[in-house]
């Protein structure tokens, strides 16, 4: 994708991609529908990460499977609802220009490798792989948190697809830099950190956890602090384009993150509040930002936090 | 008043109404949704059930709202079985209303089934603001008219009117409300046609709107997680039902593709209306 003047303050680069600017949409958000793309798209949105596909369709949980908590805070067990290869494929086969990662989900190499085939024609940027979904059993962290099973997932991702290929890590069992290492070994280019954090709500007065599955994910302004350190860490100790993602509201977050090694970050928590045009306002800062700063271009300030 | 409507309250159903064997209304108290703008919607939570969207229905008691449900799936047949004093749990209200122009002077309410819900909220808005407000109310056959009586209170002592049709001609008017609607509007001119119902009956009814050049508001349904604009399963084309609608009007309807098309199932497929 060429980068045209106008974007080029803000454009980034993350392995061999090149965005227009490092705003992304999280896996799990609005993640089902083509035009829905191209809405984000034209809200200046810089890159999309899908929802989390499966060989087959997954109905996920029933609800409650997202609820809001207070100050900004999320709760989910979605339970990986998706249509499947084949449906998917066929809603991003109209895609022409919108850099899309497609993020897969699966519990054997298999799995992936099937996907892979199917989804590899389509015009698309790369995968992102879920090795971090804290709510489903055989897939996600329980995966993540094997890392015979991670080195075996990506090192097949890698033999069957030329394109790049991110692992997106959580906080689970395995300590976050050893499992990123891991995944970088066995052949990705970059890695997403971090996914949701396991986590819980009960009702007071009905006395009843209130998911459906009553364990699931914490995500926004609560688990931001956690994912600014894991970047952090990830970026300083390996030196591989890392994605940020947690809790990102403010154009402030996405500076943040970019401080502490991010190349890129990913949002998606806050749509609840803000709405699709979130991207569109959050670019014109970033923007302002650099300029305020005297700053030639937004990459330049990536990893500047690890000097101190 | 509680301002945050992302706040989950739980609410204790002070009072149930058979409207049919198979629909029933739910009343509780809770000032936010008691001042819900008409079209909005509440998550639903039935404890270790269900979450569903419901669209607000209107109570007479001053600080009190109100939940129609029609026994279908596990979710709305559990709070189906809700009794009196039992809790339940609400966040909302939540999307946007329908629209009332100033400038208004008679508007044609379409309604199908428990699609009356926001409408009747409406209704009640209207007549309050001196529109004159004609109401046409469809149901399959006899037993599963609703709120015939609720509306005929609304609009007593205003120039309002009421046309119920069945059908299979068990009661009122023989014939669908889309087939009513179409006789009314080639006598009467109107501001504006509200509708809610099921999807292909709404079709129709923006439809004939466009043919007669009267604007038309419809709010539209699908299958939700969130109802906040997250998960993205209410997607309509570009649109997500929750937050940019429910309503949407002739204008947004016309540039939909999967408007009384398709609309997508729980793990995301799409799915042809029957």
């Amino acid at each position: 994708m060429s980068v045209d003047d106008k974007n080029f303050k803000l454009s980034v680069d993350i392995d061999e991609i090149t965005l227009r600017n490092p705003t992304m949409l999280a896996s799990g958000i609005l993640g089902i529908s083509q035009s829905i793309f191209e809405r984000l798209y034209d809200e200046n949105i810089g890159g999309i990460v899908t929802k989390s596909i499966s060989v087959e369709p997954m109905k996920g949980y029933p609800n409650p499977t997202i609820i809001p908590l207070s100050g900004g805070s999320y709760l989910n067990a979605v339970g990986l609802s998706n249509p499947g290869v084949i449906a998917f494929s066929e809603e991003l086969s109209q895609n022409k220009n919108i850099p899309i990662f497609i993020s897969l989900v699966g519990s054997s190499e298999k799995d992936f490798a099937k996907m892979i085939k199917v989804f590899d024609s389509l015009n698309i940027i790369g995968y992102e792989i879920n090795l971090s979904c804290p709510h489903v059993s055989k897939m996600g962290m329980e995966v993540g948190d094997d890392p015979e099973a991670v080195s075996k997932i990506v090192s097949t991702v890698r033999k069957n697809t030329k394109k790049p290929i991110s692992v997106k890590v959580g906080v689970g069992s395995v300590d976050v830099i050893e499992l990123a290492r891991t995944a970088i070994d066995a052949g990705a280019n970059i890695i997403t950190a971090i996914n949701t954090l396991r986590a819980m709500s009960i009702d007071v007065e009905t006395m009843m956890p209130i998911l459906s599955n009553r364990i699931g994910g914490l995500s926004g302004t609560a688990i931001k602090p956690i994912g600014i350190r894991c970047v952090y860490e990830i970026s300083k100790n390996l030196k591989v384009p890392v994605i940020g993602c947690g809790g990102i509201s403010t154009w402030q977050d996405v500076v943040e993150y970019m401080l502490a090694g991010a190349s890129a970050v990913q949002i998606g928590s806050v749509l609840g509040s803000a709405g699709p045009g979130i991207f569109n306002s959050i670019t014109k800062d970033l923007k302002k930002y650099i300029e305020r700063k005297g700053i030639m271009k937004i990459s330049e300030i990536v990893g500047i936090a690890h000097k101190y | 008043m509680p301002t945050n409507i992302d706040n989950r309250r739980i609410v204790k159903i002070s009072e149930t109404i058979a409207e049919t064997p198979t629909v029933k209304t739910l009343v509780f108290k809770d000032t936010l949704s008691y001042f819900a703008e008409p079209g909005q919607f509440l998550m639903v939570w039935i404890p270790r059930i269900e979450e569903i969207p419901m669209s607000v229905m209107i109570n007479s008691k001053e600080g009190f709202a109100a939940v129609t449900i029609r026994k279908f799936g596990i979710g709305s047949t559990s709070l189906f079985e809700r009794k009196k004093g039992d809790l339940i749990g609400i966040r909302g209200p939540y999307g946007n209303r329908f629209k009332l122009r100033k400038k208004y002077e008679k508007i044609l309410i379409v309604g199908g089934g428990t699609g009356l819900v926001p409408l009747l909220r409406l209704a009640t808005m209207a007549i309050n603001k001196k529109i004159k407000s004609t109401i046409v109310m469809g149901a399959r056959t006899k037993t599963e008219v609703l709120f015939e009586k609720l509306t005929k209170n609304i609009i007593s002592g205003t120039a309002s009117s009421l046309f119920v049709c069945t059908d299979d001609g068990s009661y009122g008017i023989k014939g669908t409300n889309v087939s009513e609607m179409t006789k009314i509007v080639r006598n009467e001119n109107f501001d504006c046609v509200y509708t809610c119902g099921p999807e292909l009956m709404m079709k129709a009814v923006v439809d004939i709107a466009k043919q007669n050049s009267i604007p038309v508001q419809a709010s539209l349904e699908r299958y939700m997680k969130c109802g906040i604009g997250i998960c993205g399963s209410c997607c309509l084309d570009s649109s997500l039902i929750c937050q940019d609608g429910t309503i949407f009007d002739g204008w947004q309807l016309s540039k939909m593709l999967e408007f009384g098309s398709t609309y997508r199932d729980k793990d995301g497929q799409k799915i042809k209306f029957a």
